[in-house]
């Protein structure tokens, strides 16, 4: 039999059902390849072996039994640290959390364990998701398995790096300002931020409460809607979820994967097309664009023009949701407490834990946000960033008056060498510079492979209007189908 | 440092004061603003709590809706606006017994607004503006253990108790009152006292100021007359109606001291001690925390239903003031008796007791005579006396029936005070009842005629009047049981 790491989510899911495998085995073969590689990919940072093979056993065990199983039912899963697992170690990649043991499973959690997955362990991410390289996780940088010396993108580097590895056939991220789309993009992987509101946000650690979304990363765009599917519609836990069904995602990507895209209007966003990207980035989106078009598209441009003001507005929005979100850890309920000697003020037991707990990044934020939210400044830095939210939002519904999605690369450059943007926080948040506008509005996004550049991958996005996330990943199945999915070099 | 305060007439002689009104109110929801916790008092510390109101990382806030209704209908019968979108905000500060380090409150979208409450002060209308009335969480409570004070400070631990965190809390803001003078700390009493009356008509909080389900922190500013107002100081710790009219005055003799020897008033926060009737500073507002509010990303927007909003206008009860002048119509009350009615806190009563089958002018004599004054003696709320209006109704009835004289059915309402249970009970219990019955009685007749020959040839002779020693006579050997009336006519028969 061939190496079931290998093997998407959908042919293992076939194998289990079929009783051809057991979920035990596949567990294992997942586990003993974490085991392999680990060491120099650092995709997690808890791996639950004995919590996974009870799931898996529990999924044959419900085989035997003649009960029918989800589409999903014995696919291991690696789910980002930023979802609470009940009983298992969540830190969100920061000291301040360390051996914090959450009292109940996130939504997206409950939600794999009723759809028969097999959770793996916790990836690695950047700090509170706070990056774009993974790099400022406190447990160490992951590694790109495209070149172990490259950043795998963040925050979710560590789901996006555990697929390129074949550590995992699926993985959870979440996405803020690109989490999701950026680690799929310069890992060769699918990643794919759903409508706002369109996956529960209950049990994902806050960063940015009005932009945070959770969604599915995978291989393939058909495994990407499967775990959508699994994982998304309405949550009465969440305020913010949207009470409607699942667009459906799975239909979307098996009509794309027909290679037809006749009657579908593609608008390239004129101001992501020339600016800022690396030539090679660009030259393989435009081959993709090529491709779109020999696969039946039309391409129109369409200029964006306040898409220019979504990074600056981003880094007012997300830091000042961010430093009342970071505020409850303090140390006197949970996680991390230093300087609680007796004889100093609670004050200082506070200050002392949140200085050891927070990593430099994290701190940054905390002050930006702080700044911006303090009066006299409100009307200036939030309530300003709130207006260009409301502009971006403009452009993109004016857009789809004319297009049914937009395209762009998922970012502006391939996986960098680890240290090269840590100095510069600025060079870092460019790397969401193409993702950050669909968080402001609010829609879904995916990036799909399109292409290599200097033999590194490169991602395309594909944006869509709210609640519209079928047509993303029927586009995303188009142009899969057309390039093929990318295979790293052996670890 | 000892000051000597000024009388207060010559006070409000000279100065104006203007006063304001923050009033917080717990509502009586079954279960927490955000989360699906109970809201019961008195559980054992931390076990009405979840990942929501424990603020645990990754939890999040579902509005409760029964609170939002309450908070409407608070403002609709406040006379407010209502708003048709409006959003909730954080309130960012660091403190140990704010689960999530913020409040989730209101700040410049509040859910009702603009309006008023009439309330009355010496037979006057007062019209108090309602700036506000919007919706947050109440804070869980922290203990200092150790050290001298029970302050923070000096404590060798701090212990903190979340039931409380989460539980729905309304705040209602006044507008600044002036034009007030000597009669602010009434008002500012007769306010808080209608507004209890208001959220009790509505049933949306059981209003106990001691239990803290109501608490009041009061502003007060003097100005000269014709000038600007004064800077204004915020009193907290205010938790009854009696402290709510002690807190202005000696607020108002203090600030009128310091403004007298030529100071000026601190903007800050005072704390009220019920014992000394004092007031001693607390937080300088002017060094204040910046609390950063901004919209609330967690939650969706309100945005009530006008019709739903009309359905709860509708269906809101009479409100006090107007129950209790259609009461006094009802009762036939002089406005001097209706007062007196109010003052012993006894309408609801007399109210309950008249439902229940008394007599108006009979309820009211029970409630404002006998059990007025045990309620004084024992100095407990005349409701906590220990007759309930329908104990105080059956009582009446049994007078009604001739089964009680006056004296009998004093004693029967001693024995339901006691608890011995109800008044037909106790009467049979302690053989209360009217003697009435004629073969009874006859002995104690006879005997009372065989005792008294003197009396007795007096009446024979006809001189009527007499008859009464011997009625006292009988009543005496039968220990008030017997019906005067019948003793009476048994009398004149057996001497004719
Ligand atoms: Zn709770």
């Amino acid at each position: 039999m061939t190496d079931i790491t290998r093997m998407t989510a959908t042919q293992i899911a076939e194998l289990v059902a079929s009783g051809e495998t057991s979920a035990v085995e596949v567990t294992r073969a997942h586990l003993d390849r974490i085991a392999a590689v680990d060491g120099q990919v650092n995709a997690f940072l808890h791996v639950d072996s004995e919590g996974a093979l009870a799931a898996a056993r529990e999924v044959d065990a419900r085989r035997s039994a003649g009960e029918e199983l989800g589409p999903l039912a014995g696919v291991p899963v690696a789910v980002k640290d930023v979802l609470t697992t009940k009983g298992v170690p969540t830190t969100v990649g920061s000291k301040i959390l360390e051996g914090w043991r959450p009292p109940y499973d996130s939504t997206i959690v409950q939600r794999l364990r009723a759809a028969g997955t097999v959770m793996l362990g916790k990836t690695n991410m950047d700090e509170f998701a706070m990056g774009s390289s993974t790099e400022y996780s406190a447990y160490g940088p992951t590694r790109n398995p495209w070149d172990t010396d490259r950043i795998p993108g963040g925050s979710g580097g560590g789901s996006a790096a555990a697929l390129a590895a074949y550590e995992a056939p699926l993985a959870i991220g979440s996405d803020t300002g690109g989490s999701i789309r950026q680690p799929g993009a310069v890992t060769g992987t699918v990643g794919a931020k759903p409508t706002y509101g369109g996956t529960s946000r209950y049990g994902l650690v806050a960063f940015s409460s009005s932009l945070d979304t959770p969604g599915p990363c995978a291989r393939t765009v058909l495994d990407a809607a499967l775990l959508h599917e699994a994982i998304g519609g309405h949550d009465p836990r969440d305020s913010t979820s949207i009470p409607a069904p699942v667009p459906d995602v799975v239909a979307a990507a098996k009509l794309g994967a027909t290679g037809d895209l006749s009657g579908v209007r593609l608008g390239i966003v004129s101001e992501f097309a020339g600016e800022g990207a690396e030539p090679g980035v660009l030259a393989a989106f435009h081959e993709a664009v090529d491709t779109l078009t020999k696969l039946g598209a039309e391409i129109v441009e369409v200029s964006c023009p306040h898409f220019r003001y979504a990074l600056p507005a981003y880094y007012l929005i997300a830091p000042s949701e961010c430093s009342s979100n970071l505020a409850r850890f303090d140390g006197v309920r949970f996680g991390l407490r230093v300087g609680d000697d007796g004889n100093r003020s609670l004050e200082e037991v506070m200050s002392l834990t949140r200085e050891a707990g927070f990593g430099a990044e994290v701190k940054r934020r905390i002050m930006i946000g702080t700044y911006a939210l303090s009066s006299g400044y409100y009307d200036a830095y939030y309530g300003q960033a709130q207006k260009v939210r409301t502009l971006i939002t403009r452009d993109f519904t004016a857009a789809f008056e004319r297009v049914d999605a937009l395209i762009s690369p998922t970012t502006p450059f391939v996986a960098f060498p680890l240290g090269a943007r840590t100095s510069d926080p600025y060079q870092m948040y460019l790397a969401d510079l193409f993702t950050i506008p669909t968080n402001l509005y609010g829609g879904p996004g995916i990036s799909v492979p399109c292409g290599l550049s200097d033999g590194l991958p490169v991602g395309l996005q594909v944006m869509a209007p709210t609640m519209a996330d079928d047509r993303m990943y029927r586009v995303a199945a188009a142009l899969e189908s057309a390039v093929g999915t990318l295979t790293p070099p052996q670890l | 440092m000892t000051t000597t305060l000024p009388a207060y007439d010559e006070v409000v002689a000279r100065y104006e004061p203007v006063i304001g009104l923050e009033t917080h109110v717990e509502l009586g929801t079954n279960t927490k603003m955000w989360c699906g916790c109970p809201t019961d008092f008195g559980g054992e510390p931390n076990t009405r709590v979840c990942p929501v109101c424990l603020g645990l990382p990754g939890s999040l806030p579902v509005a409760n809706k029964a609170a939002i209704e309450a908070t409407i209908r608070i403002g609709l019968a406040l006379n407010c606006s209502i708003a048709q979108w409006c959003r909730f905000a954080r309130k960012n500060y660091f403190y140990p017994d704010m689960p999530k380090n913020f409040q989730i409150s209101q700040y410049d979208e509040p859910l009702c607004f603009d309006g008023y409450l009439d309330v009355e002060v010496n037979g006057e209308t007062v019209r108090i503006g309602i700036e506000r009335v919007h919706l947050e969480e109440d804070t869980g409570k922290t203990l200092h253990v150790g050290g001298a004070t029970g302050r923070i400070h000096g404590a060798t631990e701090s212990l903190v108790d979340y039931n409380r965190a989460g539980i729905p809390l309304v705040e209602i803001v006044t507008k600044p009152i002036p034009g007030t003078g000597a009669l602010a700390p009434e008002v500012a009493r007769a306010y808080v006292t209608e507004l209890r009356d208001v959220l009790r008509s509505l049933g949306v909080s059981d209003v106990r100021m001691e239990e803290g389900s109501l608490r009041c922190d009061v502003n007060t500013s003097l100005n000269l007359p014709g000038e600007e107002w004064g800077t204004r100081t915020e009193t907290k710790n205010v938790n009854s109606l009696r402290s709510v009219e002690r807190a202005v005055r000696s607020e108002m003799l203090r600030q009128a001291s310091v403004l007298d020897a030529g100071g000026r008033i601190t903007q800050e926060t005072r704390h009220f001690h019920e014992d000394t009737g004092d007031t001693t500073p607390g937080r300088s507002k002017e060094t204040a925390t910046d609390y950063r509010y901004f919209p609330e990303p967690d939650l969706v927007p309100l945005a009530p239903d006008p019709a739903w909003v009309a359905e709860l206008k509708a269906a809101l009860p009479e409100l006090p003031r107007l129950h209790r002048r259609r009461l006094q119509q009802a009762w036939g009350l002089s406005d001097a008796d209706m007062q007196s009615v109010l003052n012993a806190g006894a309408v609801e009563l007399i109210e309950e007791t008249v439902a229940a089958g008394a007599t108006p002018a009979a309820a009211r004599k029970w409630w404002l005579g006998e059990l007025s004054r045990r309620a004084n003696e024992t100095g407990v709320e005349l409701a906590e006396v220990g007759a309930t209006p329908a104990q105080v109704a059956e009582l009446q009835g049994l007078v009604d029936a001739g089964k009680l004289n006056d004296k009998l059915a004093r004693a029967v309402l001693e024995g339901v005070v006691a608890g011995e249970g109800s008044p037909t009970e106790i009467m049979g219990a302690r053989g209360l009842e009217v003697v009435s019955d004629t073969g009874a009685l006859t002995a104690a007749v006879d005997e009372a005629i065989a005792a008294n020959p003197e009396i007795a040839e007096k009446i024979r002779s006809g001189k009527v009047a007499a008859a009464g020693a011997l009625v006292g006579a009988v009543m005496k050997t039968t220990r008030g049981q017997a019906d005067a009336k019948t003793v009476r006519e048994l009398i004149l028969t057996r001497l004719s």
